[in-house]
């Protein structure tokens, strides 16, 4: 089919298509760890656990050649380093955050260690859906090409937000977070509560990063992820630990990131370190414009170590 | 603590006279083995297995490994900071090597430059810097004439486009950047005056959603022959390949990943440079402090070219090459203008492929829409 010429057009459907394309490990990372702060715990690992995730399952995607297989390995280790971090936080005195720290560069030197064999070859792909059948611009086309993982990932959000408000491991998993005495008096077992959460939680990033290799990019580099773990988690306190907040927060970013390379292709060409700042200058205005002394932390699990 | 033996002072001097008496040994012994043995490192930015940068100075290494009497060592993913100056120390400290291909552009300045003075009898040879007067003795600099190959990616270019607009994904506007995007802008030309070249700059080397975002907004604005100057052109590749562009590769042969949309690639062929570098060395001869090479002298070669061209661009393509063969071939030359309207050359005036002034280009020519900021 032959391109249309679109000229400034170009620039929203760029922003829509990215935000389509670019969002989905953000909101995988952020609704894991929606979860797991929900919890009362903060798991910045997740950085290390969405590269680790990208690179087993490009390998498992490879040596299978079922990109669903890929999907599910991935989930699996991330559940594991989740769970690793769950239970190392269970010790007294053992802080999550300097944890998580340790997670981050543990996942990330695992994954380029046991990654080096798997930069040069051609995995399979995960599938998409065009949802662009009804435009005869292939642009439109192109930039509705929609991930399953996408599709599931909205779903997912929709799901915990129901979860969290009508459900009993909802109200268990807000308990814990909220007040771990009250948790204790309920004979819940908070530990065990967060544990499980937190694996849970890195199982959703793993997934966020099988997406990174298996699809947009779609391959696998030691340069796949480049922070977007740790933007994932900042992004869960932008949304106020609400996760249909967190999907739209992730579209948001995802369109952001696309804003620098489109401006460039219109010949909006001066200043493009700036355009690509567009994302962290936006979360600064979002953050002071949405701040207020009154409710700074409102929605805040009251176990986190960010709010006690 | 009851089970642990104490440390008593007679027992650890008794330790520490061993084991400085064997440390003593090792380092008598060592200048023998050094005598015959040249030790070579080479040291990377990124992974050496990217399709691309990295991996096309890997070959050179692989190459330099086959030889006889030599010992190789390499480091990837080392920044251009702090850490490539250790990587340099522990290389000559520890493991006793003599020459260095430290092979990523900001390693030169000021990592280097301030290194050298320091080991004078290492041999310090970096890619892509401009070794100039005044600069240690012991340092030198090496680069190719690839622009001379994105031109030929340029011919094939301009025979496959339909659009009359081609795409160039670029990392940071340095000057062996601009002449990349330069050269295939004119080399397209040279097929059709009326081609446009869209340039989109990432920023980083090595960035693999921008360079996925790059590439599908040239798509989106009609761009149908995708090339690119980052590390690692894998992303670009299969990204223009979901798009239906045409690649040019670059770096190294990227025809594995684009398939029949892989028109030519400018690759770069260390092996045989690195091999006479190391030969010399091993001769005693001099390598000279600035070294400079083209197609002619086996520095780039091109990837095969691929099944899209056809009979008229694969003519072209070779006739072209064959004046760059001969030596002396002039991409930019007169009458050109830079695309904010200043005069570059003026008629008759040309930079012939060896010019030390295209090393220093900060202007995109005109038909090319992007800009250096």
């Amino acid at each position: 089919m032959e391109p249309v010429d679109i000229g400034l057009w170009g620039v929203p459907l760029a922003i829509l298509g990215g935000a389509i394309r670019v969002s989905t490990p953000f909101i995988f990372v952020s609704l894991g760890e929606c979860l797991t702060e929900r919890s009362g715990r903060i798991n910045l690992g997740l950085e290390g656990t969405l590269v680790f995730g990208a690179m087993s399952g490009y390998a498992a995607a490879y040596e299978t050649g079922s990109p669903f297989a890929g999907v599910l390995v991935a989930a699996v280790f991330g559940a594991m380093f989740g769970l690793l971090h769950g239970w190392l936080c269970s010790f007294r005195g053992v802080n999550d955050i300097a944890v998580g720290i340790a997670m981050m560069l543990f996942g990330m030197g695992l994954a380029f260690f046991f990654g080096k064999p798997y930069i040069q070859p051609v995995a399979p792909d995960l599938p998409a859906l065009s949802l662009g059948w009804w435009s005869d611009i292939p642009q439109v086309q192109a930039a509705l090409q929609v991930n399953v993982l996408f599709i599931a990932g909205g779903l997912l959000a929709l799901f915990m937000a129901w979860m969290f408000r009508s459900t009993r491991v909802g109200l268990t998993v807000r308990v814990v977070g909220d007040s771990t005495d009250a948790a204790r008096a309920m004979g819940l077992d908070p530990d065990r509560v967060r544990l499980l959460s937190t694996g849970v939680g890195g199982a959703l990033a793993g997934v966020g990063g099988a997406y990174l290799s298996l699809y947009y990019p779609g391959s696998w580099t030691e340069g796949v992820s480049s922070g977007q773990g740790l933007m994932a988690i900042a992004l869960v306190i932008f949304a106020r630990w609400n996760p249909v907040n967190c999907f739209w927060a992730a579209l948001l970013f995802g369109g952001a990131g696309a804003l620098g390379p489109a401006l460039q292709s219109v010949g909006v060409s001066e200043g493009y370190y700036l355009f690509f700042a567009a994302p962290y200058v936006l979360t600064l205005a979002l953050l002071v414009m949405t701040s207020s002394p009154d409710r700074a932390m409102q929605g805040a699990p009251s176990e986190l170590s960010l709010t006690k | 603590m009851t089970t642990l033996k104490r440390l008593n002072r007679r027992h650890f001097l008794g330790t520490s006279a061993t084991a400085l008496g064997a440390a003593a040994l090792a380092g008598l012994a060592r200048p023998a083995i050094a005598a015959e043995d040249l030790t070579v490192g080479f040291i990377y930015v990124g992974p050496k297995d990217d399709f691309g940068y990295n991996q096309s100075h890997a070959e050179g290494a692989a190459a330099v490994k086959e030889m006889a009497g030599v010992t190789v060592l390499e480091e990837e993913n080392v920044p251009e900071s702090m850490d490539v100056q250790n990587t340099m120390e522990s290389m000559i400290n520890f493991d006793g090597a003599t020459l260095l291909f430290p092979t990523s552009f900001g390693y030169w300045n000021p990592h280097i430059l301030e290194l050298a003075p320091k080991y004078t009898d290492v041999r310090f040879e970096h890619c892509g810097g401009m070794w100039a007067e005044g600069d240690p003795a012991n340092a030198g600099s090496y680069f190719g004439y690839i622009g001379m190959g994105q031109y030929l990616n340029g011919i094939a270019a301009g025979h496959a486009t339909k659009s009359k607009k081609i795409g160039f994904v670029a990392a940071k506007p340095i000057p062996q950047v601009l002449n990349n995007i330069n050269s295939f802008l004119l080399g397209a030309r040279a097929v059709d005056p009326e081609i446009i070249c869209q340039v989109i700059f990432t920023g980083e080397w090595s960035l693999a959603v921008k360079e996925a975002e790059a590439t599908n907004a040239l798509a989106d604005q009609g761009c149908d022959v995708i090339t690119c100057h980052v590390d690692g052109p894998k992303v670009v590749c299969e990204t223009a390949v979901a798009r239906g562009a045409y690649v040019c590769g670059y770096h190294a042969d990227q025809s594995p990943l684009a398939g029949d949309l892989y028109l030519t690639g400018a690759e770069w062929n260390w092996a045989s440079v690195y091999t006479d570098m190391v030969a010399k060395t091993l001769a005693g001869e001099p390598i000279p402090n600035f070294v400079r090479g083209g197609l002619a002298d086996g520095f780039i070669k091109m990837s095969p070219l691929g099944p899209a061209v056809s009979d008229a661009g694969r003519a072209q393509f070779e006739a072209a090459r064959a004046e760059i063969m001969a030596g002396g071939f002039a991409v930019l030359k007169g009458p050109l203008m830079d695309n904010r309207g200043n005069v570059i050359a003026a008629d008759g005036e040309a930079f012939a492929e060896t010019d030390v002034k295209l090393e220093s280009m900060d202007y995109l020519v005109d038909g090319v829409l992007g800009s250096t900021s």
